[in-house]
């Protein structure tokens, strides 16, 4: 489904990405975790073509993206931060991403879902930071595409919006998508991954399961893990 | 394409910045007509504001709606939408806006004073089309000053530089090479140093159709001279075309390389 090789990325004279490969070819739930700064958003926004590598490969569905757009179609995306323009309105967002994708969506059920029937004729740069996180659910979910990307989809949720979203991710994994998480909590990795991908400086650490990587630095939790990994790096 | 245009355009012609731009014109169209009592004079008048204001406001405008619409260009690029279509459609947005402003709010004071019936029509469509190509070219310059430019301040810094550069500086270092090489032939130099400034040219194209030789100036006696006067229009206009198009081309192109 996902294949990346040989990736390369830097920003001015910051090496982000170095020699990534990574492939995933079955469905499921993948953690992408790492340090701030591991390259964690750059990997994500590489495979959606927001930032151009400069070198390496991916293949997504067996085609080569490079300046390709058609493939973004079979992806859904959910920005770390969520920005939208100021001077609309959620309704007036929403109907708008539907018109460009053209496809069918089921945005009355999540509206309904995170209730957000309220605010839907309010303008966005008068929401707060947890209902436009809300807001940024709905655009994520609505479509049906087998590839869900979630960059930090926790921020600012309250703990009903949370059980609600991870309810969703269940079901979008049962329905045999491939879904990508960055997160920093432990606590939901290890209730919904299937696997992690472990990004540091750059490069990937570790892909294994869960009680792999606990192994791997022998540690019973998975916080600990990760922060033993990360100091006997330093 | 168009879809990305429509938003653009619906986005902007609700932003309160719209309405001042065509009120301004509406304004300034009745002031004029009601003070020169003339057509012709209030056309050469609006010309000398078009010429400065269309390429100002331009500049402003572009650089100011693309770095405002920044998360509305990151959410289309995770779209399955093509990245040069998003900044055209964007582009064209802005531009047809701002055009649409310079043509109705002057349009409306004109038509009231009869200009349908005046002799003076084809001078008013030639000043409306030249102050549309400078909207479309300095807004295009406009956006590319923006992909170049993450940092909003020295953009909109260097969108003001190039205005001023190309509406005040450019002529007075042209007068001052055409007083120190007084002694050389300089007709070739002249036309050509035209041909660099979009807003000389529009002036040309203008004061060519208007036939005011007094207000042709030593540029535009050069130009006439050179190619009478409706080739000199036909090749402004050409001119003033592809300084539309090359840095539309390079928008797409950088467009194409940038990281989001």
């Amino acid at each position: 489904m996902i294949e990346i090789t040989n990736l390369y990325k830097k920003f001015g004279k910051v090496k982000v990405l170095e020699n990534v490969g990574l492939s995933i070819l079955e469905n499921g739930i993948f953690a992408i975790l790492g340090p701030n700064g591991s390259g964690k958003t750059t990997l994500i926004k590489s495979i959606l073509g927001m930032v151009i590598p400069d070198a390496g490969e991916i293949k997504i569905n067996g085609q080569i993206i490079k300046g390709k757009w058609d493939y973004r179609k079979d992806i859904d995306y959910l920005p770390q931060i969520a920005q939208f323009p100021d001077n609309l309105s959620v309704v007036e967002l929403i109907s708008m991403i539907k018109n460009l994708r053209g496809k069918h969506a089921n945005d009355l059920e999540l509206i309904e879902l995170f209730k957000l029937g309220p605010f839907l004729d309010k303008k966005l740069g008068n929401l707060s930071g947890g209902t436009k996180q809300k807001v940024n659910l709905v655009l994520a979910f609505m479509f049906d595409s087998p590839i869900l990307i979630l960059d930090e989809p926790t921020t600012g949720l309250d703990p009903i919006s949370l059980i609600h979203l991870k309810d969703l991710i269940k079901k979008e994994k049962a329905a045999g998508k491939t879904i990508l998480i960055t997160t920093h909590i432990m606590d939901f990795v290890e209730a919904m991954a299937d696997e992690i991908v472990f990004l540091l400086e750059g490069d990937i650490y570790f892909k294994g399961k869960v009680d792999e990587l606990k192994k791997k630095s022998d540690r019973n939790d998975l916080e600990h893990a990760i922060a033993t990994i990360l100091s006997e790096n330093e | 394409m168009i879809k990305v245009l429509q938003y653009s355009f619906y986005d902007l012609i609700r932003s309160r910045w719209s309405y001042v731009y065509l009120l301004f014109y509406l304004v300034l169209g009745f002031a004029l007509l009601f003070l020169n009592n003339s057509v012709s004079k209030s056309i050469i008048t609006l010309m000398n504001i078009i010429i400065v204001l269309t390429p100002m406001i331009g500049t402003i405008f572009g650089v100011m709606y693309f770095y405002s619409s920044r998360e509305f260009t990151e959410l289309l690029l995770a779209q399955p939408i093509k990245r040069t279509t998003i900044f055209i459609g964007q582009y064209l947005g802005v531009a047809l806006s701002l055009t649409l402003s310079l043509v109705i709010g002057l349009g409306i004071p004109f038509m009231f004073y009869g200009i349908w019936q005046s002799s003076e029509m084809m001078n008013f469509a030639l000043l409306m089309i030249s102050g549309s190509f400078l909207t479309f070219i300095f807004v295009a310059l406009a956006y590319n000053i923006g992909l170049k430019n993450d940092n909003k301040i020295k953009g909109f810094g260097y969108a003001i530089l190039l205005w001023l550069f190309m509406a005040v500086i450019y002529d007075g270092l042209f007068l001052i090479s055409l007083v120190v090489f007084d002694d050389y032939p300089l007709d070739k130099f002249t036309l050509l140093a035209t041909m660099f400034n979009p807003i000389d040219l529009s002036r040309i194209l203008i004061l060519l159709k208007l036939d005011v030789s007094a207000l042709l100036g030593y540029t535009g006696a050069v130009f006439q001279k050179f190619f009478g006067t409706n080739t000199g229009m036909f090749s402004s206009l050409l001119v003033l075309s592809v300084w539309t198009i090359i840095p539309i081309y390079f928008i797409s192109r950088s467009a194409s390389k940038k990281d989001f």
